[in-house]
């Protein structure tokens, strides 16, 4: 390597130099455009076959929709027979409660654990890790036990709460260790100010606002895509989300496949427009991060 | 500092004190149930029906996903959210409901004598004292073929083995159609559609099955090989690539006019017959023999019964409801609504279907039986169904000899079950 | 500072109101509910009674490691398990930290890669394993098309299909879903390292391969171990992607059975399979045990590495 360098240097081309320059812009670009296509191929491959009629699907899968073979079909079957709209409301709902939830608890809790020392807060930290190592599932008739004794099965406060308990070990560790980060001295000078210690936790949050966004994500995505619980606690038409519609939509119509696509496609246009909304947030939240400085 | 205090208590409150309390009203049946398929059917033709007579009986069919059923189902009922109508997998599954406490006792429902011991069996305790389910429906085993493309070919539909394997070297020469539209990757398919469907004829229906059960046959032997050599023969006309095909794959390779037969069962008719949308005709026949003039025995499996589940707010709409299911009027709108589920009570009630005719007609012809694994020798871990799966599926992909596969399954049977003398 | 000191003398008050919201609802949801099931292993259903279950040591544990036949099947889903997490390791943490790495270099182009990079890990289990099965399947072509534009269609198996591939298959899609996470974590770890360090580096005329494995990478060491951490958990714990793609069963013969799916069909049946709680408990006391051991290397590795910054 050091060699080459030397012997550009010494032919004196600029030609070489500047290919190489160009080299080491194009080729990570070339990396990130090839990982692009593999990522959104088989979204394109739902995408352009839910506006095709049955037998083009099968005949011609890579082809955007013709004039010929243009078809709603599909978004009509699922009309008629589903009530996507409810689906959404309720994903969205219970999506957004979970989440603030998590990420206000999370915080509280990963603060303490981080800034004091006292006794017992290796317990509790043992605790909340034990979360992250078993599969909640096999907690599933406790669980529901539990939701009925309250009355909550078959309201969205079921896969609230149950989401928040599912989410809140992970949240926790991450959150843990970059509130380790957060310099000492910052918390010393505002006890000394006299802040109260709820005062410094307020001043604590926007330091870790990079992790909260990324985490924010990471918290929302399973839960918006969850089977299991919405299965489980609140299977009624009335408070079935997104998801659990569309996979009882793919059990009911798995032979339909222009209805299968149509529901796919409808339950994925939200979740890419809310991603590209709050992706934006996430990068300012980042670029803007106070770590950095 | 109080700010936030206030803020956490309220948060909290809202956590655990705004549940939302049920709503008591009107008798209200849900009814649980794994055939996602037949939503429009209960929603447009059956409960409308029931309601007729009974209209102050709301009733709403809920049915799950069928591959989580089972789990959902369980869960359900040990945390007391199940719905009050419960739709019964025959044998095992729901027995083991009813020892749990899940299910009632239907014993003196009113038209409960409309059944046969046949058909109530699947849902009957091992000492025949309590009966827990309504017989619903069962299907018939088949092949389905094109009978359009066998018409323009001059293709018979073939009786014997021979003739069979005959007609799919044909097929397969004549190179315009997949021979039979099957794949080994749901694995299933490769036992329900495989196994089950030709295996009754080879083991001589009731007679292989008991022979199993009073210990006096092995699954070793050859009758029970033989069905594991035959479906190793399916391999070369099964589609490309069959170890990645699934079950859906198959049914658009013969609904959309690529394959020429389908091995299947009755169920599969009212599914297929929007698909195919008149673009040819269908018809069926049953396995084949080793010679033409053999007994034929058909696997007629009880497949679906409906029971109540014994912690209901309702019982007494339940039963009305139950009660209305064992009618002759409940029978006829099933068995044409739901084409290729035959009801199983005596009663008469006529088919319009010419091709759920054709495999209802059967029933008089051959000795009918059930699956060969759905009662007693289908119980230990993780059961004969389980097993009679996978290895199908690993003799069609040349994973597994027949021999292999039959002394696979007669282990795992031995390890548990040892017959009464 | 007299303030500092009083409250560090009266009882902390402030510590029990920051921790009991998050420690009331995951103990009363999760923790209770979760000892209950995991305590079943210890227990066997009654033959004479299925209401109850009686006390049965460790006699679950001694079925599931040496019977004949459920052995096996056990020993197969563990092996499967290493597998499918050494696939994340070496191909979605080293793709993830390439990608982060180009990304970190910041600008709108880069912007708008990080984006799309991302969307396969927001997509639910349902349309990733339909889409999948779809582009797989050898009867509608979409992956023998593909291979056609480099003329490699003659490679093209039923991958989903055949013992051999099915698993590394299946590894490889929820690569793709996954990536996401890892390319996230190391794409705020590389971001948040101080400019001053690299103006430093680039003044003394290293190339940038230099400045990643002398600079970089050391700076970001504490990120890998916590993405190798969460892949070994997630990876332990996963169930869905194989559950949608092969089923209960993990077919073919077993060949993809994780610890997750194992653990589903034991405890919650299928078909006419039986459920079996307690048996299912103790598979996931196993999956339990596996976990505990890596997390526990974890907290060692990251004491020790980060102790230096107090």
């Amino acid at each position: 390597m050091e060699s080459t360098i030397l012997s550009e240097k010494h032919t004196g081309t600029s030609f070489f130099s500047r290919f190489r320059t160009w080299l080491g812009e194009a080729v990570p670009i070339l990396v990130l455009i090839f990982w692009s296509i593999i990522a959104l191929f088989p979204i394109y491959l739902i995408l352009v076959n839910a506006f095709k009629e049955r037998k083009s699907i099968f005949r011609l899968p890579f082809a955007i929709p013709s004039e010929e073979t243009f078809s709603l079909v599909g978004f009509e079957t699922v009309n008629a027979r589903s009530s996507f709209d409810t689906y959404f409301l309720n994903s969205i709902i219970v999506t957004v409660f979970a989440l603030a939830l998590t990420l206000l608890f999370g915080t509280m809790a990963s603060f303490a654990l981080a800034q004091y020392k006292f006794k017992g807060s290796t317990i509790v930290s043992l605790v909340f890790s034990i979360g992250i190592m078993i599969p909640i599932r096999l907690a599933t008739v406790g669980i529901l036990r539990l939701m009925v004794n309250l009355k909550l099965t078959n309201t969205l406060w079921a896969l609230i709460i149950v989401y928040i308990a599912q989410s809140l070990p992970m949240t926790i560790f991450i959150l843990s260790s970059f509130m380790r980060q957060v310099p000492q001295e910052l918390i010393h000078a505002a006890r000394v100010d006299g802040a109260s210690e709820y005062r410094i936790y307020w001043l604590v949050l926007p330091l870790i606002r990079p992790a909260l966004g990324a985490i924010g994500i990471f918290t929302m995505i399973p839960i918006w895509n969850d089977l299991w619980w919405p299965l489980i606690l609140a299977p009624s038409r009335d408070t079935a989300t997104v998801t659990l519609g569309a996979q009882q939509f793919l059990g009911q119509y798995m032979t339909d496949w222009n209805a299968i696509l149509a529901s796919m496609t409808m339950s994925i246009v939200p979740v890419l427009i809310f991603y590209f909304i709050f992706s934006k947030q996430m990068i300012k939240s980042i670029t803007s991060g106070a770590l950095k400085s | 500092m109080k700010k936030h205090l206030g803020l956490f208590v309220v948060l909290m409150l809202l956590l655990f004190v705004l549940p939302v309390a049920a709503q008591e009203a009107g008798a209200k049946l849900v009814i649980e149930s794994w055939r996602q398929d037949d939503i429009n059917i209960w929603n447009d033709t059956i409960i409308p029906a029931f309601n007729e007579v009974h209209p102050e009986i709301e009733v709403i069919f809920q049915p799950t996903k069928q591959e989580d059923y089972n789990g959902q189902l369980n869960s359900r009922l040990a945390g007391g959210t199940a719905g009050d109508i419960v739709t019964c997998r025959p044998f095992d599954p729901s027995l083991k409901l009813f020892e749990s406490g899940y299910l009632s006792v239907l014993n003196d429902l009113p038209g409960m004598e409309a059944f046969d011991s046949s058909s109530t069996v699947a849902w009957t305790t091992d000492d025949g004292a309590s009966t827990y389910c309504v017989p619903l429906a069962s299907v018939i085993h088949g092949f389905m073929y094109n009978k359009t493309a066998f018409e323009e070919k001059g293709w018979e539909v073939p009786v014997t083995k021979d003739e069979f394997f005959a007609l799919l070297e044909a097929i397969k020469e004549d190179g315009e159609y997949i021979p039979l539209a099957m794949g080994t990757h749901d694995l299933w398919e490769a036992a329900t559609m495989g196994w089950y469907n030709i295996g009754v004829q080879d083991y001589k229906g009731e007679e292989g099955r008991l022979a199993l059960i009073d210990g006096t046959a092995k699954f070793t032997d050859a009758p029970y090989v033989q069905v594991y050599e035959e479906l190793a023969k399916w391999a070369p006309y099964l589609p490309d690539g069959y170890q990645g095909v699934q079950y859906s794959d198959s049914q658009q390779l013969f609904t959309m006019g690529q394959a020429a037969i389908f091995q299947t069962g009755s169920w599969e008719i009212s599914v297929f017959e929007p698909l195919i949308a008149g673009e040819f005709e269908m018809g069926a026949f049953r396995a084949p023999k080793d010679n033409a003039d053999d007994a034929c025995f058909i696997s007629d499996h009880t497949d679906i019964g409906i029971g109540m589940n014994a912690a209901t707010k309702y019982s007494e709409a339940a039963r009305i409801f139950l009660e209305w299911v064992t009618t002759a009027d409940f029978a006829s709108i099933y068995a044409n609504n739901m084409v290729g589920f035959y009801p199983l009570a005596k009663i008469d009630y006529s088919v319009e279907n010419p091709v759920a005719n054709e495999f209802l007609s059967w029933r008089n012809e051959c000795g009918s039986s059930i699956r060969i694994s759905a009662s007693i020798i289908g119980r230990g871990e993780p059961g004969m169904d389980t097993d009679i799966w996978t290895t199908s599926a690993n003799v069609i992909n040349g994973t597994m000899t027949p021999e292999e596969a039959a002394a696979y399954v007669q282990d795992a049977l031995d390890k548990w079950y040892t017959p009464a003398k | 500072m007299t303030g500092y000191f009083k409250s560090r003398k009266a009882f902390p008050w402030h510590i029990v109101v920051f921790l009991a919201p998050a420690l009331i609802v995951y103990v009363v949801v999760m923790v209770i509910p979760l000892l209950d099931s995991l305590s079943l292993s210890f227990f066997t259903e009654n033959p004479a009674n299925v209401k109850e279950n009686i006390f049965a040591g460790l006699s679950n544990y001694k079925y599931l490691f040496t019977d004949n036949y459920y052995a096996p099947i056990f020993w197969g889903a563990l092996k499967h398990n290493i597998v499918f997490f050494l696939v994340h390791m070496l191909v979605q943490n080293p793709i993830g930290l390439l990608l982060a790495g180009i990304l970190a270099k910041g600008g709108k182009l880069r912007t708008f890669f990080r984006t799309i990079l991302f969307i396969p890990t927001i997509l639910s289990f349902v349309l990733v394993a339909f889409v999948w099965k779809l582009i797989l399947s050898p009867i509608w072509g979409v992956s023998k098309t593909i291979l056609g534009l480099f003329s490699l269609e003659g490679l093209f198996q039923p991958w989903l299909g055949l013992e051999s591939s099915a698993l590394i298959t299946c590894s490889l899609i929820s690569v793709w879903q996954y990536i996401g996470t890892p390319m996230i974590l190391f794409y705020t770890a590389l971001i948040a390292i101080p400019d001053e360090l690299l103006e430093a580096a680039k003044v003394d005329g290293a190339n940038p391969w230099l400045i990643f494995w002398k600079i970089k990478f050391p700076l970001i060491v504490p990120t890998v171990g916590l993405v190798s951490m969460m892949t070994f958990v997630g990876n332990f714990n996963a169930f869905d992607l194989i559950y949608t793609m092969q089923g209960a069963l993990a077919g073919p013969n077993f060949s993809t059975d994780i610890m997750g799916t194992l653990f589903y069909r034991t405890f919650f049946g299928q078909q006419q399979q039986m459920p079996n709680q307690t048996l299912g408990a103790t598979i996931a006391t196993m999956q339990f045990v596996i976990i505990l051991i890596g997390v526990v290397i974890y907290m060692v590795w990251q004491k020790r590495t980060t102790v230096y910054e107090y």
